[in-house]
């Protein structure tokens, strides 16, 4: 009896995986890439899937060009595209901030953006050299739990949280390029060796999650009292279910603080691209009206930084966030990895 | 199949030992190090526990219900490990470090002890075991000492595949904030690329791999398991549970309800919530896996023929040194594959990087044994003189194989593809690292939407999983359960 229901289940099994086997074609080296046609843009995606996929859409159907992401972290894409060199199949590289961004420029990878483009962008916001421009803009925030620290505990400057008196309650997400800006915009401010003391304190005193939202989950659920995270995450959430954020409020820094950083996110036309004319243009388009108007008006939060067009009511203006200046094309990524590396974040 | 090894020790002589050793000899690396063998340590004995014992209670006892639980303690391998740690995490969001990922992974695999149990365990002769009652032995002495040193060689075997999955998970243990080598390898890798510093932790990882196998073999020893003689064919007397039947009732419940009811509920009631069905990503998503999974089974076959081949019918140095080499290329975690592959081709074959070709590749690295072991086992039963009758009638040795041998080999290959394939299927951390552009596998999409704590949106990409892999689970365990029916 055992014997011959385990038989059937046996048999069962294998017509299963036959079936599965002559269901397989062999088209097995499918390559969304190679069978797109040469003229399909390849953008090297850093930034949210969701955004960039409205940008895409957005663009396919003003100029018919179609588009294939290639999704990742900042870091990620970036070290890959200097990897690639010349080799690389990406067309436009889109990041969250700017150190891997100026990597890549670094690297000699970059093509001079139009200047029609750079005119759509105010000078803050891009770099000097205008090998590539900021798209969008987004705010340091400590996420804090009012049920776990009153207004009168909160830092006020990021440095605070080196204090052994935070030790156990801040989180944020060292593994994540977002927190990694924020350490490029310390060290150039503050300088390698407070950069690396409050690192290592930050290793005693932090818990470290995997991203943005598990940070902000986090001191929503109480597990720990704050958090430093980026400021639309927060916005987002409070527009949606407030699942992840309703017991938790913003603040920020302010006052210049290193805290306080606004990070530029990077648009650039790789040199090596073969679609020049259809990448610049796709550039165009991000930093243009309709472009910038997805930032402000859908649900992505982030801040719009070009063609003059307004962020979502709800967040406080840039200008109010009093963000320290740093120049853009100065964030350091490579030293602040080695940094985190040797303070046993990373 | 050299290349992850080449690659491990390119990493040391390419970046050097003086670039390596502050990489390697710091405390990051130290607390990786005690979270890693303190996981192996701790978990490995526990999934033994789980595996033999429930084992011995479906073969051996009078329990009721036996077949229902024989099913229900294999139903986790159906589940993959990073789904399980999502449905865990969902309903016990405080779950992280050590605990959480113990008990994730612990739940995940102990069928991978409890198959190759309950196989063995159903091949002992009960004569051997009725001896030792006439001896004056209890039945906790003769389960000591006389069945246990039988099922050596399946526990060893399955605490080894146990252990090298809690080295190479990745989804599972990111997800609750345990870090691993693993882990730790794929933040320096978004963080830095394939640099010295992820480099340098994969020397270690590796080095902690190759360890394990030199371990289990030493352990296995030259002891005899083999007896002449098949025994008299019998059912064993079952043991008589008695009162403590609803204690083992309720132990075994509270198994089924941790490693199958939690990770499923949590899939339904994220279901239940959103409208994750109408995603566009969704289908399409199910067909690359489809496509890249199968072409991965297809690969892996096609390499495993030849090998398996060769190790059955021409034993030599030769064949010993191929087979064993396969074993140790798929024994490193898919995380140094996947660096190794990103390397190389990237250095050396710039036009397969981050093509299908090389995530098929990656598989056939990663799973090639799950395919070589039913061929072996095929390819010797498959007796030799039937080819040589057809060759006496004037086939050529090459179409008497084809002809006569292959159709033989049918169950084998078609077991050995759907292994493969569920193993590719459910794989993570490769195809993160090797998908060509665009290409979005059902795990990585799981995985996307899970890290962004959307977790309605995620819930039918694990439902698919898990659905996926239920045809060769119910494969594997009717295989198990026949095995020791011989």
């Amino acid at each position: 009896m055992t014997r011959r229901r385990s038989m059937t289940a046996f048999a069962a099994g294998l017509a299963a995986a036959a079936l599965g086997l002559t269901a397989c074609s062999d088209n097995s080296d499918e390559d969304p890439v190679a069978s797109a046609s040469d003229d399909t843009l390849v953008v090297y995606n850093a930034q949210h899937e969701q955004l960039t996929q409205e940008w895409a859409d957005a663009f396919t159907e003003e100029t018919g060009i179609e588009v294939v992401l290639r999704n990742g972290g900042d870091a990620e894409l970036g070290n890959q595209l200097v990897q690639e060199g010349d080799e690389s199949r990406a067309d436009v590289f889109l990041t969250e901030n700017s150190p891997a961004i100026s990597l890549v420029e670094n690297a000699g990878l970059l093509a001079p953006v139009d200047q029609a483009t750079l005119d759509q962008v105010p000078e803050q916001y891009r770099p000097a050299t205008g090998d590539w421009t900021g798209i969008a803009a987004r705010s340091t925030v400590f996420v804090y739990n009012p049920d776990e620290l009153t207004e009168a505990e909160l830092p006020a400057s990021i440095m605070d949280l080196a204090d052994p008196a935070w030790k156990g309650r801040w989180g944020a997400a060292p593994g994540g390029a977002d927190f990694q800006a924020i350490i490029s915009a310390m060290l150039e401010l503050e300088g390698a060796d407070a950069t690396g003391q409050w690192l290592e304190a930050m290793k005693d005193n932090a818990t470290a999650y995997q991203n943005n939202i598990a940070t902000m989950k986090a001191v929503n659920a109480g597990e720990v009292p704050g958090g430093v995270i980026y400021h639309y995450y927060w916005f987002r959430d409070q527009d949606g279910t407030q699942e992840n954020s309703g017991n938790t409020e913003l603040h920020y820094f302010r006052n210049q603080d290193p805290g306080a950083f606004v990070s530029v996110s990077g648009g650039g036309v790789l040199a090596s691209s073969a679609n020049q004319d259809e990448a610049q243009q796709f550039l165009a388009f991000v930093t243009g009206e309709t472009g910038q108007e997805i930032l402000g008006t859908g649900y992505s939060m982030e801040y719009p930084v070009a063609s003059g067009v307004a962020a979502n009511p709800a967040l406080p203006t840039l200008d109010s966030l009093q963000a320290p200046a740093v120049d853009p094309s100065t964030l350091n990524s490579v030293e602040v990895t080695d940094l985190m590396t040797d303070a046993g974040l990373l | 199949m050299l290349v992850p090894l080449g690659y491990v020790v390119s990493v040391v002589v390419d970046v050097g030992w003086g670039t390596l050793e502050p990489l390697i000899f710091r405390p990051r690396v130290g607390e990786l190090l005690v979270n890693t063998v303190l996981l192996v340590v701790l978990g490995v004995p526990a999934t033994v526990l789980l595996g033999v014992g429930g084992a011995w209670l479906v073969e051996r006892t009078t329990l009721p219900g036996r077949r229902f639980w024989a099913v229900v303690l294999v139903a986790p391998l159906a589940i993959p490990a990073f789904v399980a740690s999502y449905g865990w995490a969902s309903a016990v969001p405080s779950i992280h470090g050590l605990s959480g990922g113990l008990l994730v992974s612990v739940l995940a695999y102990y069928p991978l002890v409890y198959l190759p149990a309950m196989a063995a365990i159903r091949g002992l002769d009960p004569a051997l075991e009725e001896s030792a009652r006439s001896l004056g032995l209890g039945s906790w002495a003769v389960f000591g000492r006389v069945v246990l040193p039988q099922l050596r060689l399946a526990i060893l075997g399955g605490g080894l595949i146990v252990a090298l999955h809690l080295l190479a998970e990745y989804g599972a243990f990111a997800f609750i904030r345990f870090d691993t080598f693993t882990t730790a390898i794929v933040v320096q890798y978004q963080s830095t690329f394939a640099g010295p510093a992820a480099g340098a932790l994969g020397v270690v990882l590796s080095a902690l791999c190759l360890t394990l196998l030199v371990g289990e073999a030493a352990a296995r020893g030259r002891a005899r398991y083999a007896r002449v003689g098949s025994g008299a064919a019998r059912p064993a007397v079952p043991q008589r549970l008695g009162a403590s039947t609803p204690l083992v009732l309720l132990a075994l419940t509270a198994l089924g309800v941790a490693a199958v009811a939690v990770p499923l509920a949590s899939v339904v009631r994220w279901l239940a919530r959103g409208d994750g069905w109408a995603q566009p990503e969704l289908w399409p998503a199910f067909g690359q896996t489809v496509v890249l999974a199968c072409g991965g089974a297809l690969a892996a076959v096609l390499v495993a023929l030849p090998l398996a081949w060769l190790t059955s019918r021409h034993p030599g140095p030769l064949a010993r040194l191929l087979e064993g080499t396969s074993y140790v290329a798929a024994s490193l975690p898919a995380i140094i594959v996947a660096l190794a592959l990103v390397t190389v081709t990237l250095r050396v074959l710039p036009g397969l990087y981050q093509t299908a070709f090389t995530v098929v590749l990656a598989y056939v690295m990663i799973f090639l044994p799950r395919a070589l072991v039913p061929l072996r086992s095929g390819i010797a039963q498959a007796p030799v003189a039937l080819e040589e009758m057809a060759r006496s009638l004037g086939h050529p040795p090459l179409l008497a194989r084809l002809r006569v041998t292959l159709p033989l080999l049918v169950p084998s290959i078609a077991a050995g593809a759907a292994l493969v394939a569920l193993g590719a299927a459910n794989e993570l951390t490769a195809t993160l690292l090797l998908a060509p552009n665009g290409t979005r596998t059902l795990a990585t999409q799981f995985w996307s939407q899970a890290s962004a704590i959307d977790y309605p949106a995620a819930a039918p990409y694990g439902l698919l999983l898990i659905l996926l892999s239920v045809p060769a689970v119910a494969m594997m365990f009717a295989q198990s359960r026949k095995w020791g029916a011989r």
